[in-house]
């Protein structure tokens, strides 16, 4: 007991009592931005691509950029390097920033999403999207092979395939942004153009990714993580998700391989987007538009395959990954080639898949189709024969279809990857002749707003819900036409015609739920009860993302999923535990269809809906690149696409004072002590002198 | 700041205290743990004191700044008080050990005198007032802002450090002031100690600097109680 026991009290006390708030001096110094969205490495067999911070952060000296004297300050002429840049849309681009990637005075970018898009376009995405892994190769359509004859997407700069060794983050005007101009105006603005004066304004962006040179060293080293460490750090994720598919009639999930007898007609078409920034991504022209035309088409088609079905099945596909050299249509290709899938390449009748459709040109369509494959006599015979029966269904509809007239490649889509196995007759349905319509393909832009999917400002949010747009009528009108090209494609009788109709009140419901809001009272009755709290308020991102074990299914997929089951399924009065297990239930099949429990309308005084039990012949199958499956990580027929894992996101801004205070402080710190210490040692030493002998009589010398 | 500044800062602050630690208190063990101990009884009496200003906080139960202003001057008045009453605590243990080491040695005669015991239990008060002042805003002047962004001046670490080493020699000076007037028994002088710190604490009170660290000393330990 005694002094030893105290001291350990006092000390550990001391930690304790330390260790817990350090907070209050530290909200003095940093002010936290909340809601950025940073840009992430991605990797592919060969590159990285994305952008990097160190690991404790990359700070610099915060510079607004407006005009062109501004790009000089922070390249050349400021006193304070490095620079963490802030800019608005305009300067956004190819040039800009490759100059900052050049120049060692610029530590970080901070973009500053404006509410309006640029007007003269911006796309970051290649020019020629997907160019190695579609059809088109030295082998297959040469003189067609990378946009050789058409470039696709023009406006494409090619910025989100750049690799930067700053941070890049982006930022939506709000109150943060406020402070952050408020603190650049306050102390980096010098007075009548000097230099400003310390303490200047700084930021400090935190993005260090773990995965480095491409995909094939990331999975090695994660590989040998896992086998010899006990607590493995993976550093990368293959992007993975699921692509969803359902036919009119079900099939039996558990015959794989080919389907004696079957010809399916097959609808696909993609749900994923991309931009610049991570899990960015609107998409509406590039995935929303298309995949709400198919679902539109699906619930077109439902009446009529009741009274007057076809003789083929009709198989609906909705690809995930496409933006990623093909990843959802390539797993699912390979598994129809290797007999893992329910049907197989030769069970395919033709194609119909739906590119982007949402921006039409002086009411025209258009039918892109392989003019290679078209040389084969018997498959131009049934191209020509899917082209008319497809103007046959659109005669009547506000727009006319056309072949584009000119010998030109197939755009950037799914069904490439179908032709790349065999020859199968196909056509692409899409709003632009060559070049995309679409000036913000795969960029930050292309939003609700771009397809003038808009309600007026005194709408509630129902009322928006059930507020028919008139690019909601334009997209009925496509799906009109796809369902019944897909009825007389199936052998549907052409009289029954005049009865497909897509309903415009449904597809301004999903897009409004796709595109504005998806928590609105008819998602949240069509889908699972864990779904719902999932239906945040910003509008839902399609970027395909890696596999999450807490949330393995994307919310956007799940919905999409969930719909479909409403469009293609019945209501059974089976209750929640029987959903689940429906095998030994007579007249229910866990082979032929799929059993999901969704919550229901909710009425207006609870709060949770009664909840059904839907029976539906939809499915999920994983889209997963068939590179991840063979691990030939360097592969260069399948996409390898990977992302890496990261530990922390954040920016902060704080202001820092210059060098010469800090050196200034050590200065005086050091010459303290050695005062302190040299006084003191010459006291002690002399202390007998200096003080004469104390007046106690029990006193010691010192 | 960055790493110079919190060398610069440590060494303002802790560098008198590390000296006299060094070439007057290292080399006898007696004085060692006299410093340790007297370092535990201002921890003792923060405790304490942080312990009533939780309770009267939550008893409050007001969110108001006024009324949070009022019971935080109230908690540091509190606290000096409680921090005078166990240095005379300390002053009454440190004479009958004083008594014990004179009847356990040689000579009958204690190895160390009160005067001394004094210095070293001030000293010892200091060292552990200032780290507790100072610990904080040493580990926040490692990373790359310094303060400001909200108006506050620039110049905060560095007067932080200054100010934690005047309060540790001050302590020091009470120290040996107090267990001088204790032994006489002028009780004066002891009023002019309690009296001083209570000035200075108020002085400083009002700057964002010396509040925060209060509040921020009360919290720490307040909950940190199981």
């Amino acid at each position: 007991m005694g002094p030893q026991a105290a001291s350990l009290v006092l000390l550990t006390l001391f930690f304790a009592c330390n260790g817990v708030n350090s907070s209050s001096v530290q909200q003095k110094i940093y002010v936290e931005l909340k809601n950025t969205f940073p840009c992430v490495r991605l990797l592919n067999a060969t590159h990285q691509i994305g952008c990097q911070s160190s690991i404790s952060g990359d700070t610099g000296i915060l510079h607004v950029l407006e005009t062109e004297s501004d790009l000089n300050w922070v390249l050349s002429s400021g006193p304070n390097p490095p620079y963490l840049v802030l800019m608005d849309a305009q300067y956004f681009n190819r040039s800009t920033m490759m100059r900052f990637r050049d120049s060692m005075r610029v530590a970080g970018v901070v973009l500053v999403i404006p509410k309006s898009s640029p007007p003269q376009g911006f796309s970051p995405h290649n020019s020629c999207p997907n160019q190695g892994t579609g059809v088109y190769s030295k082998n297959y359509g040469p003189e067609l092979a990378d946009c050789n004859t058409t470039v696709w997407n023009p406006l494409g700069d090619g910025l989100s395939y750049e690799d930067f060794n700053f941070p890049i983050f982006s930022l939506h005007e709000d109150n943060d942004t406020d402070i952050i101009r408020k603190c650049y105006q306050d102390h980096n603005v010098g007075v009548n153009n000097s230099a400003p004066q310390y303490p200047l304004c700084a930021m400090q962006l935190f993005s260090h990714m773990h995965a480095v040179k491409d995909t094939v060293t990331c999975m090695r080293r994660t590989d040998i993580q896992s086998r010899f460490s006990i607590s493995p750090e993976i550093v990368c994720d293959a992007l993975t998700d699921y692509n969803v598919w359902a036919s009119i009639r079900p099939l039996n999930n558990t015959a794989k391989g080919h389907l004696n007898g079957e010809k399916l007609v097959v609808a696909a078409t993609r749900l994923d987007s991309r931009s610049f920034f991570w899990d960015e991504a609107p998409g509406a022209e590039s995935g929303v538009a298309g995949f709400v035309t198919l679902l539109a088409t699906v619930q077109a088609l439902r009446a009529v395959t009741e009274t007057a079905p076809t003789p083929n099945n009709i198989l609906f596909v909705f690809f995930q990954g496409e933006a990623f050299d093909y990843i959802g249509s390539s797993r699912m290709v390979y598994d129809m080639k290797n007999g893992k899938f329910v049907i197989d390449l030769d069970n395919i009748h033709s194609l119909i898949e739906i590119g982007q459709v949402a921006l039409r040109r002086d009411s025209k369509l258009w039918l892109h189709s392989d003019p290679v494959s078209r040389k084969n006599s018997s498959i131009e015979s049934e191209v020509k024969k899917l082209v008319s029966n497809m103007q046959h269904a659109g005669a009547g509809l506000r727009f006319s279809l056309d072949e584009p007239g000119v010998t030109q490649p197939l755009p950037p889509s799914s069904f490439q990857r179908f032709l790349r196995e065999g020859v199968i007759p196909g056509v692409v349905l899409a709003d632009h002749q060559s070049a995309f319509n679409n000036r913000y393909y795969e960029s930050l832009y292309d939003n609700a707003e771009y397809l003038n999917v808009t309600y007026p400002p005194n709408l509630s949010p129902e009322e928006q819900l059930e507020f028919v747009t008139n690019t909601a009528k334009d997209v009925a009108e496509v799906a009109t036409l796809v369902a019944r090209s897909l009825y007389i494609q199936a052998g549907g009788e052409k009289a029954n015609l005049p009865s497909i109709n897509a309903d415009p009140k449904m597809v301004t419901q999903m897009l409004y739920g796709f595109l504005v809001q998806p928590n609105n009272s008819w998602f949240r009755a069509l889908v699972a009860p864990d779904v719902v709290q999932k239906l945040g308020p910003r509008p839902l991102q399609y970027y395909i993302g890696v596999h999450d074990k807490s949330d393995p299914i994307k919310t956007s997929t799940r919905i999409i999923q969930y719909i479909l089951a409403n469009f293609t399924g019945t209501v059974t009065n089976l209750s929640q535990s029987q959903c689940q297990h429906p095998e030994n239930l007579p007249g229910e099949s866990k082979d032929l269809y799929s059993y999901l429990w969704v919550q229901g309308p909710v009425a207006p005084n609870s709060t949770q809906g009664e909840g059904y039990c839907i029976r539906a012949p939809v499915r999920l199958s994983r889209a997963v690149s068939p590179a991840f499956e063979l691990q030939d990580y360097g592969s260069k027929d399948y996409s390898t696409w990977a992302e890496s894992r990261w530990k922390r996101i954040n920016a902060r801004i704080f202001l820092v004072a210059s060098r010469d205070l800090e050196m200034l402080t050590l200065g005086v710190g050091v010459g303290v002590l050695l005062v302190s210490l040299l006084v003191t040692y010459f006291i002690n030493a002399k202390a007998d002198v200096l003080f004469s002998s104390s007046r106690e009589p029990s006193s010691t010398a010192y | 700041m960055t790493v110079a500044v919190f060398f610069g800062c440590a060494f303002i602050a802790f560098g008198p205290a590390l000296a006299l630690f060094i070439f007057t208190i290292a080399r006898d063990p007696l004085r060692v743990i006299i410093l340790i101990a007297g370092a535990f009884f201002w921890l003792l009496s923060l405790l304490l004191s942080s312990l009533v200003w939780f309770i009267a906080v939550k008893a409050s139960r007001q969110e108001e700044a006024t009324a949070q202003k009022g019971l935080l001057i109230f908690g540091v008045m509190f606290s000096v008080v409680l921090q005078e009453v166990f240095r005379f605590a300390y002053y009454r243990l440190l004479r009958k050990a004083n008594e014990g080491l004179a009847a356990i040695s040689e000579e009958n005669l204690s190895p160390i005198s009160i005067r001394q015991m004094a210095y070293v239990a001030g000293l010892g008060f200091g060292i552990m007032s200032g780290a507790f002042s100072m610990i904080n805003i040493l580990s926040d002047s490692l990373g790359p802002g310094t303060v400001g962004i909200f108006g506050d001046s620039q110049y905060y670490f560095i007067t932080s450090a200054f100010m934690t080493l005047a309060m540790t020699l001050l302590h020091t000076f009470w120290g040996v002031v107090f267990f001088d007037s204790c032994e006489r028994n002028r009780w004066w002088a002891v009023a002019v100690v309690l009296s001083l710190h209570l000035l200075v604490s108020g002085l400083v009170s009002p700057s964002p600097s010396h509040r925060s660290r209060a509040v921020r000393t009360h919290n720490t330990c307040a909950d940190k109680r199981p």
